[in-house]
């Protein structure tokens, strides 16, 4: 039954850095193309290059179907920022925004800012899992028809349908309720690196997607399993979350034989999975593990972005389509509609009327 | 002349009842304003802030317009559908952090090709912070100290990198801020954006002369005008800078019409709509400190006293003892017989420009003529469509009198200014 899961697939679009809007318009233009559900931006505090909140929103009028994916980081920032910047990226691209969650886990960046040292992993991913909580609270802060504009008593809004939060994290308060009305999404997906073990539980508990490094499908499997059974344990249907297997890709020249040893999988490398062969083997290796029933997608990170992304949507997308293994197109205008994902009822507004109907 | 777009947001300015008012908050309404203020030739686009929702005793203000997004992320979007416009984002200096901020900044200058600028805004305000993670707990005092070292680093920061291109650490070391590293973005097109601040204290006065590019005021009489432009103009000296180096703007409202009578009227009936029966009520709460729900706006002024201790106004700066400002309302309402209401619409207009285009055209040219700003920041009442008029009947007006531009000469906000590239201090 799993093998007829619909496939997903995502790719980055970040790379060596450039400082204007073009290189990553056309590169989100070539994703959208290919029908692909978003495209992700990576970012750091301590690395060249913009800021990928803003790089999204800039070509989000300039896009229209591709979902944007943005990473902010959470140790150095404020979260009722963050949530709406992220809320603001998804009414400026109607209903396309993500958030891919990150933490900064170096001295170097905690200098940046001089506010706090650097921590250990544990207690960034635990902020960084109450900062997706807390955000998703100031998104359900609004119910959907708080606006009124009801002349007749002069309200602009109905304030009932305004929410404090109230939310007490181990690094921080945030009182609501949001500044920014409901957005299209109702919540922008969040997405979150489960890879490693420090992330695996927010990413269970706050993702909407997880990404995951693997090297098998079985691998790939059992991160799966363990990602929706702790879902679960949360009280949250398993079916309510894709896991992506997060992928780096080389297709060097264009239809050379993979490297040895690529054909029953990638090669492992540094910081995880790594791909390197052509547009058609990478085709292969994705209709195998998804025909396993192993994941709900990949998350593919080109070497080489202008080029690889390329051979991506032409070579090996085109030949997904061609077997019927992947869409042709956006049968959807918002990203939770790309990946199969139901927008999510403010839960202010469930409370309320539960209370009402108590 | 120069002029900027103020998109209407959450106050009392908006008409936000009037069947042509659209999105508070969908994209296409700011792309509307945006490209009409572009079509106008004005120099910039401006978007004000909202950290916490304001509160009337207790309880979510909710008679104008109420959330808004957030005003980078949105500016970065309309840099998409225009090409010239400079882009301004009020971002405030107490609940941010210099590195993330000035990235954000630099950020929006790249993706813009030189457009963009940041209205430094401050707060002293523990009900703001209850969101953030700072809190709220800088005296007043403190708020322009921080600002000041805020902006001073922004601007190290935005200067860390050579002109062929290497970033170069910084460290900066101060009071309020002590962070070192290397920035993650080149310098610029504008090398610096445009800085704005927006203020009438003595500290935002020399404040804004010492740092600020433009100064965002509410002067909108010619007479305070010319005494507040004296006044910023002949502090820039002791800072090495030329008068012409910091652009004075009040934020103005205007209404048209095809006569001068007409355009009397219209404004009466917009005042009107601004100031509906709970609007009069909650504006009176907010001189007395009191809960006077209970009394008639269409009746007299209350006889009790304003409650000098009230906390029932929050999420928005007094700038007046209520005393004083109660006794001068009392004395215009006895003088000409006005209920609650008439007396809050006469008492809280802002300086408007009313008029026939021809009119107002000509006041808006005497008023920079007469040495009382350097240009305005139009707040229209109407979201999307209220500059429109003003962009297809005055603009050309304008022109005609040679007092403002007919096309763009360059393509940076600066350039648009006539304000040099801040010299790299390396």
């Amino acid at each position: 039954m799993s093998a007829n899961r619909p496939l997903h697939l995502a790719a980055e679009i970040g790379g060596p850095p450039h400082y204007d809007a073009g290189h990553y318009l056309a590169l989100a233009r070539l994703a959208e193309r290919g029908a692909l559900d978003y495209v992700t931006l990576g970012d750091s505090f301590a690395r060249p290059g913009l800021d990928a909140l803003s790089v999204l929103s800039r070509i989000a009028p300039d896009t229209d179907r591709v979902g944007l994916v943005p990473t902010v980081t959470t140790t150095h920032t404020e979260p009722f920022h963050v949530s709406s910047a992220v809320a603001t990226l998804d009414w400026v691209s109607r209903g396309r925004a993500g958030w891919n969650v990150e933490v900064s886990t170096t001295e170097a960046e905690a200098r940046l800012f001089g506010r706090r040292g650097a921590a250990p992993a544990d207690a960034l991913w635990r902020e960084a899992g109450e900062t997706a909580d807390v955000a998703a609270r100031l998104w359900d802060s609004w119910e959907d028809d708080a606006e009124i504009r009801d002349v007749a008593t002069g309200r602009f809004i109905d304030r009932d349908k305004l929410h404090y939060v109230d939310f007490a994290g181990s690094t921080f308060s945030v009182r609501g309720p949001a500044i920014v009305p409901r957005p299209p999404q109702g919540r922008p997906v969040v997405v979150l690196d489960g890879t490693s073990a420090a992330a695996r539980e927010p990413a269970a508990r706050h993702a909407d997607v997880v990404h995951a490094r693997a090297t098998t499908p079985e691998q790939a499997a059992a991160i799966r399993d363990d990602v929706r059974r702790r879902a679960a344990a949360h009280g949250r249907d398993p079916d309510t979350l894709r896991v992506l297997v997060a992928l780096t890709v080389d297709l060097g020249d264009a239809e050379t034989a993979p490297e040895p040893g690529l054909e029953s999988g990638p090669l492992l490398a540094g910081r995880g999975s790594y791909f390197r062969g052509g547009p058609v083997d990478l085709a292969e290796l994705i209709t195998q593990w998804h025909r396993a029933g192993a994941v709900d997608g990949f998350h593919l990170t080109p070497i080489t972005p202008g080029r690889d992304l390329e051979r991506i949507v032409n070579g090996t997308v085109a030949l997904l389509q061609h077997r019927s293994l992947f869409r042709t197109f956006h049968p959807g205008g918002t990203l939770r509609e790309h990946l199969g994902l139901a927008r999510p009822a403010a839960r202010y507004a469930l409370a309320r009327t539960a209370g009402e109907e108590a | 002349m120069h002029l900027a777009a103020y998109f209407p947001g959450v106050n009392n300015t908006t008409v936000w009842a009037d069947p042509r008012s659209e999105s508070q908050i969908d994209f296409s309404s700011f792309e509307h304003l945006a490209r009409t203020a572009e079509r106008g030739r004005f120099d910039f686009f401006f978007l004000a802030e909202g950290l916490r929702l304001r509160e009337h005793n207790g309880l979510i203000h909710d008679l104008d317009v109420v959330g808004r997004p957030e005003s980078l992320t949105l500016l970065n979007a309309l840099a998409a559908v225009t090409d010239r416009l400079g882009l301004a984002a009020t971002v405030n200096a107490t609940f941010n952090e210099p590195y993330e901020l000035a990235r954000r900044l630099a950020t929006l200058d790249h993706l813009s090709e030189g457009r963009a600028a940041w209205n430094v805004v401050t707060s002293s305000d523990a009900f703001t912070g209850e969101n953030f993670r700072r809190g709220g707990y800088l005296d007043r005092a403190d708020r322009y100290t921080r600002a000041a070292e805020f902006v001073a680093t922004a601007r190290e920061l935005w200067d860390s990198w050579t002109p062929d291109g290497h970033s170069r650490p910084f460290a900066h070391s101060g009071r309020h801020f002590t962070v070192s590293g290397e920035f993650t973005v080149p310098r610029s097109p504008q090398g610096h954006p445009v800085v704005i601040q927006a203020g009438d204290s003595d500290e935002g006065r020399e404040f804004a002369a010492s740092a600020a590019d433009i100064i965002f005021t509410r002067h909108g009489t010619p007479e305070a005008g010319r005494v507040f432009y004296a006044d910023v103009k002949a502090r820039l000296g002791k800072y090495g800078r030329r008068p012409a180096d910091l652009k004075i703007m009040p934020g103005v409202t205007f209404v048209l019409g095809d006569t001068d009578a007409e355009a009397q009227e219209n404004a009466s009936e917009i005042r009107r709509q601004q100031v509906s029966p709970q609007n009069a009520l909650l504006a009176l709460e907010q001189v007395w400190g009191r809960d006077l729900s209970a009394y008639d706006p269409d009746g007299p002024l209350p006889e009790i006293d304003p409650d000098p201790d009230s906390a029932l106004v929050q999420g928005r700066v007094r700038h007046e003892d209520p005393f004083v400002v109660a006794a001068r309302w009392r004395a215009l309402s006895e003088a000409k017989g006005l209920s609650i209401r008439q007396t809050v619409i006469e008492t809280t207009a802002r300086q408007s420009f009313i008029g026939s285009p021809q009119s107002v055209a000509a006041e808006l040219s005497a008023f920079v003529a007469g040495g009382a700003a350097d240009g305005f920041i139009l707040v229209p009442h109407l979201t999307p469509g209220g500059l429109d008029d003003f962009v297809d009947r005055v603009v050309p007006l304008l022109q005609e009198r040679g007092v403002f531009r007919s096309e763009y000469t360059g393509s940076t906000l600066r350039s648009h200014l006539g304000l040099a590239e801040p010299v790299w201090k390396g």
